[in-house]
């Protein structure tokens, strides 16, 4: 059985702890971070978007280092928290795109609810949606926290 | 034919700017642009000595603002407001867009759009990262906040410094009147990426396991700039141009950091300065053939609530579709004529207008040279969505705003 985990920044912790406690001994896993590169480009290319300033690059290690840097970091940390020999994976890209990508010939793909804290279709960001809806394998679909109760379900009027 | 000609060179002038061909450097071509239309006749050149004794203080006074920043930069300031940002958000995505809108604001204030484009959004980045959080709502604050917030202050961008020199306005005045529209463009950006990234910004705290470094003030740098804006401030009280102030801030600031000579010079982007003065001849060139007039038959001449409105919706779009910096030129004579509101009304639609689209220019030619450079998707949907969101809100708003700062200061 192959597993992949999705390890995001926000709610990488209820993902491997699912994993540990769900995913069997003998499956295969592997940790996949996607770094977003659209955000990094934006911030990284700022003095090309403005009309006829060619500014020199400042100093320092360029972004692509930085963001690679901390995305090994996290893998590392998830990779501890789960106590037990996985691969792991850094990619780059468009997020919900690149973890498709990776469930390729996975059996589940472990990820985490990443929007509203109550129940409903707002409890999913768009990107997370976008891989849930289009996941090739089983899903494990996790809460971060405690899930909410049914009271955070809103009533449709006639109820009230 | 003159009017043919005189447009056909502004065309290459920005198509330069925008695709940057290796073989046509943009400066060269507004440079040679301007000598062609001078040489053919069809722009006299005591017309072109004239656009040139009109924009060289300005283009002075951009200089100087740049090697200001770029001084900054060397002594620290913006890793210290990577540092501070990172402290005061307490590991709190919230908090950090907290911090990043004041970081964002003030830079984009006192030293220009281009300090927190080039050197702010990078540390933003690099901060989000370090603390383990989606640096999205960060990075998109900063790169519209440059725009929106920049309607403050003379020095803020460059449209206004243009505008600031046409209006007769004082420095203290112009901020005056822009302090209410620059406050609702920064509550209206505020409400937006509050609810837009809502999911994002509630998660209860970053846990990188980095401990947070206390920053280190660069003090004389910080003091300088304060000075350079207090400078400002009373610049029309003392009697001297606020030029002169910009410059003596940039003075001391090259005298204590010491860079290069050539470090130095390029801090000052020579060829982007050559570029504006060119494409200023330029556009004078093409104003004086038909453009002006035609901007003139579009534009309202009264300087009521509606006729401020109308000139910031019009500024917008010539903004979005040529890029502010030659539609403040294109736009500028125009409403000069009109009155201060007038002026006022068109940064208002120049400065906050770029937001709607994702390179606030052009759209499609620049949107193809960055996704050729970089071969990867960007999310145009999500940003081109903020910009649909605040930017018809924030011109009608900040033009409401505008109007009632007008009644008043």
């Amino acid at each position: 059985m192959r597993v992949v985990v999705w390890i995001s920044e926000d709610t990488w912790e209820a993902c491997v702890d699912q994993a540990r406690s769900v995913v069997p001994e003998d499956a295969e896993v592997t940790l996949v971070h996607v770094a977003p590169s659209d955000v990094e480009d934006l911030a990284s290319s700022g003095g090309a978007r403005l009309l006829g300033r060619h500014p020199p690059p400042p100093p320092g290690p360029p972004l692509r280092a930085i963001a690679d840097e901390e995305a090994q970091a996290l893998l590392e940390e998830a990779l501890n928290r789960l106590g037990r020999s996985a691969r792991t994976e850094a990619r780059r890209g468009k997020i919900e795109r690149e973890v498709l990508d990776a469930c390729a010939g996975a059996d589940m793909l472990v990820l985490a609810r990443d929007g509203e804290v109550r129940l409903g279709p707002r409890s999913l960001g768009p990107r997370t949606r976008f891989a849930l809806d289009h996941a090739p394998c089983q899903v494990l679909l996790v809460w971060p926290e405690q899930p909410p109760g049914l009271e955070t379900v809103p009533l449709p009027p006639y109820l009230r | 034919m003159s009017e043919v000609v005189a447009l056909v060179v502004l065309a290459a002038c920005l198509a330069a700017a925008v695709a940057r061909p290796r073989w046509a450097p943009d400066w060269g071509v507004a440079a040679g642009g301007a000598v062609v239309l001078v040489a053919v006749g069809i722009l006299s050149s005591a017309d072109a000595r004239a656009a040139l004794r009109q924009l060289g203080p300005t283009v002075g006074f951009l200089a100087a603002l740049l090697v200001l920043a770029d001084g900054c930069r060397r002594a620290g300031m913006f890793e210290a407001l990577g540092a501070g940002m990172a402290l005061g958000s307490r590991g709190r995505p919230a908090r950090l867009l907290g911090m990043v809108f004041l970081a964002a604001a003030g830079t984009t204030a006192v030293l220009s759009l281009d300090a927190t484009v080039v050197l702010l959004t990078p540390i933003v980045f690099a901060t989000a990262a370090r603390l383990r959080t989606n640096a999205r709502p960060h990075v998109y604050a900063c790169t519209h906040l440059a725009n929106s917030a920049s309607l403050l202050l003379p020095v803020s961008n460059l449209t206004n410094l243009l505008a600031f020199r046409a209006s007769g306005l004082s420095f203290a005045r112009f901020g005056g009147l822009m302090a209410l529209p620059w406050l609702v463009a920064l509550a209206i950006e505020w409400l937006v990426l509050r609810r837009s990234f809502a999911a994002d910004l509630q998660r209860s705290a970053a846990r990188s396991t980095r401990t947070v470094e206390r920053p280190q003030l660069p003090a004389f740098a910080l003091a300088v700039v304060a000075l350079t804006l207090a400078g400002f401030v009373l610049s029309s009280l003392i009697g001297i141009a606020p030029v002169w102030v910009a410059t003596a801030g940039a003075v001391v600031i090259v005298a204590r950091e010491r860079p290069a000579p050539k470090q130095l010079v390029l801090a000052a982007e020579p060829t982007f300065l050559v570029f504006v003065l060119g494409l200023g001849v330029v556009v004078r060139a093409a104003s004086q053939h038909g453009l002006s007039s035609a901007v003139d038959s579009v534009l309202p001449h009264g300087t009521g609530l509606p006729a401020l409105l109308v000139v910031g919706v019009v500024s917008a779009v010539v903004a979005n579709l040529l890029n502010n910096l030659p539609a403040t030129l294109i736009i500028l004579p125009v409403a000069t004529a009109s009155g201060t509101g007038a002026v006022l009304a068109m940064l208002v639609g120049v400065n906050v207008g770029p937001n709607l689209t994702y390179v606030g220019s052009l759209a499609t030619l620049l949107w193809r040279r960055i996704v050729h450079a970089h071969d990867e998707e960007t999310d145009v949907a999500e940003f081109t969505r903020l910009g649909l969101l605040t930017v018809p809100a924030s011109l009608i708003a900040c033009t409401l705003a505008l109007w009632l700062a007008l009644q008043v200061v």
